[in-house]
């Protein structure tokens, strides 16, 4: 069977069979990531599933030049390696993104060697080759660097706040009829010239559509470019009429998507809203105008300690400050001797504490919490009522009650944790200052809710030591 | 003809496969919302067959240098993305497993 390209087909029955096996390896790999107890085998089929797909691909293709092959391989693997043992739980977003960009970036060097070699054949190359090279070129390119510059925004490289070039809107729109008609030119003439300015024009606009959104949004930017790397990839499998990229791809396009999903209803917030950027650089003014003078309750670590050791029920309610302050080992000793009491001890996680889809379930397992405890909104909202008391750390925007009832609130109707339910109330935090949405906790004011002012680390090992005192 | 076809016959499997992933993702607990990603990063390595197809492929010196970059880029995210996958997930345990 003679094809223009000859990948997918070619009479390679052991290969494609050998691919099906690693898709099924694949699909079931992600089905055991369901639940926590079988997550491991889960991750480790998935690997096995890429074992298998490389060994078909190498053993069902003549490679001709392996010098080169094997050096890459060598050197990506120790790289990967190495950054996988040496990263830190609470840097995983800043990993995963540069991770998603090195994807997004095979997939566009890929489709690169695959139209030059289509051209020093003489081939002429059919439309719908050339529009997979141009999808894959540009998914490709806007992942890279968008990639990139999330990872500069999460590691502090680029400044966070959100940045609005004066004249982003025109320059956005002249980039997007670039791109539609350097894609066209790649479409209709394959060239290496066209593809180098798609290419050129992609990178750029991966730069621009991440440079204007805020820090506190990249949760959400790094779900959508983790979407990217997969469709970058399934478009490759385009691009080489290759069915085992396109189902692995797609599965990781989904899980993105999903995950992209979650966190802006997380937040209340649409995509279109992210994407445009600028989230809270007007909030944050109008909010320093009008001084806070409503009086507050403030208790000390020893107060705290004794409201705790006569409860019968703790909810834990941790937000991305307490991973800054490196505090989750403190708060699990805590819990630990709390449980030793025979005091019920939950976590309550929302969606988006921390900086990625998940990340304060890690940075607590890391603490070895163990995760039946770790509850996610919808387990745990309604058991507030009746517990004795809740304690925040770290968290604010989303223990705010006004974002059920302040219609004019910029978080009005974002999902929260209902702390305000819990017969008490222990807020920990360094001072007065308003959340990431630059709104006022109305939680602070409520007549249940104790004030605990300092660092928390600080704070819950002076609790600690006064509850082991009691 | 045989081109239209195969574009079809990807699209096809792209299309079911969005709707697996849609069906199995779903079902992920927020839990383990973190080693989804950096497990889905790993399964995005995949690009690895096709960086393999076009290094395996390439004649000349171009050809085989881009061939060997994307072998680089992917093999990043296969090793490093299932080795921080297992690392993260090992550290979930229950109550009262050590």
């Amino acid at each position: 069977m003679e094809t223009t390209h000859l990948f997918g087909v070619n009479g390679m029955n052991i290969t494609n069979a050998a691919y099906i096996v690693a898709a099924i390896l694949f699909i079931v790999g992600l089905k055991q990531l369901g639940s926590p107890a079988t997550a491991r085998n889960g991750n480790r089929m998935s690997a096995l599933a890429m074992l298998v797909a490389i060994v078909a691909t190498v053993v069902g293709n003549d490679i001709a030049s392996w010098e080169f092959i094997l050096g890459g391989a060598i050197v990506g693997s120790a790289i990967g390696a190495y950054s996988a043992r040496k990263v830190q739980m609470t840097s995983m977003p800043q990993l995963v993104a540069i991770f998603n960009g090195f994807g997004g970036a095979a997939s566009a060097v890929i489709a690169a060697g695959e139209l030059i070699r289509l051209i020093d054949e003489g081939e002429v190359i059919a439309e719908d080759v050339s529009i997979t090279i141009m999808a894959s070129v540009i998914v490709g390119g806007v992942t890279l660097t968008g990639s990139f510059i999330a990872y500069g925004k999460l590691q502090g490289l680029v400044p966070t706040r959100p940045l609005l070039l004066p004249i982003r809107n025109v320059i956005n729109v002249a980039l997007l009829i670039g791109m539609v008609a350097s894609s066209a030119w790649l479409v209709i003439d394959p060239s290496i010239t066209a593809f180098l300015i798609a290419g050129a024009i992609a990178l750029a606009l991966g730069i621009l559509v991440v440079i204007p959104i805020g820090g506190a949004d990249m949760p959400v930017v790094i779900a959508l470019l983790n979407s990217y790397s997969g469709i970058a990839g399934a478009a490759t499998g385009f691009v080489l009429g290759n069915n085992m990229l396109i189902i692995a791809g797609s599965l990781v396009g989904a899980s993105g998507l999903i995950l992209t999903r979650i966190m802006t209803k997380a937040m209340n917030r649409s995509l279109m809203n992210v994407m445009l950027g600028g989230f809270g650089v007007e909030d944050g003014a109008s909010a320093s105008g009008d001084e806070e003078t409503r009086p507050v309750t403030s208790i000390q670590a020893e107060d705290a300690a004794t409201m705790l050791a006569y409860a019968q029920s703790v909810i834990f309610v941790p937000g991305y400050g307490l991973a800054v302050a490196q505090a989750q080992h403190q708060v699990r000793e805590l819990a630990d001797l709390l449980k030793e009491k025979g005091i019920s001890v939950r976590y309550a996680i929302h969606p988006v504490a921390g900086r990625m889809p998940g990340h304060m379930n890690v940075l607590l397992a890391e603490a070895n919490v163990p995760y039946d405890e770790l509850k996610d909104l919808d387990e745990i909202n309604g058991e507030f009522q009746r517990t004795d008391v809740a304690v925040v750390i770290g968290a604010n925007d989303v223990t705010n009650p006004s974002a059920r009832t302040d219609k004019s609130s910029p978080i009005y109707g974002m999902p929260i944790l209902n702390v305000d339910q819990a017969q008490s109330v222990i807020m920990m935090k360094r001072g007065m200052s308003a959340g990431f949405a630059g709104v006022q906790n109305e939680l602070f004011f409520l007549d249940k809710t104790q004030m605990l002012f300092g660092d928390a680390k600080d704070s819950v090992e002076k609790i600690t030591a006064e509850v082991k005192a009691l | 003809m045989f081109e239209a076809n195969l574009l079809i016959t990807s699209l096809t499997v792209f299309v079911l496969a969005i709707f697996i992933g849609y069906e199995v993702i779903t079902k992920v607990p927020p839990t383990l919302h973190t080693p989804l990603m950096s497990g889905s990063n790993a399964i995005s390595g995949i690009v690895i067959v096709g960086a393999l197809l076009v290094a395996g492929k390439a004649e000349g010196l171009p050809g085989q240098i881009l061939g060997a970059i994307a072998v680089g880029l992917a093999m990043i995210n296969v090793v490093g993305g299932f080795m921080v996958t297992d690392r993260m997930l090992k550290m979930f345990r229950r109550s009262g497993q050590k």
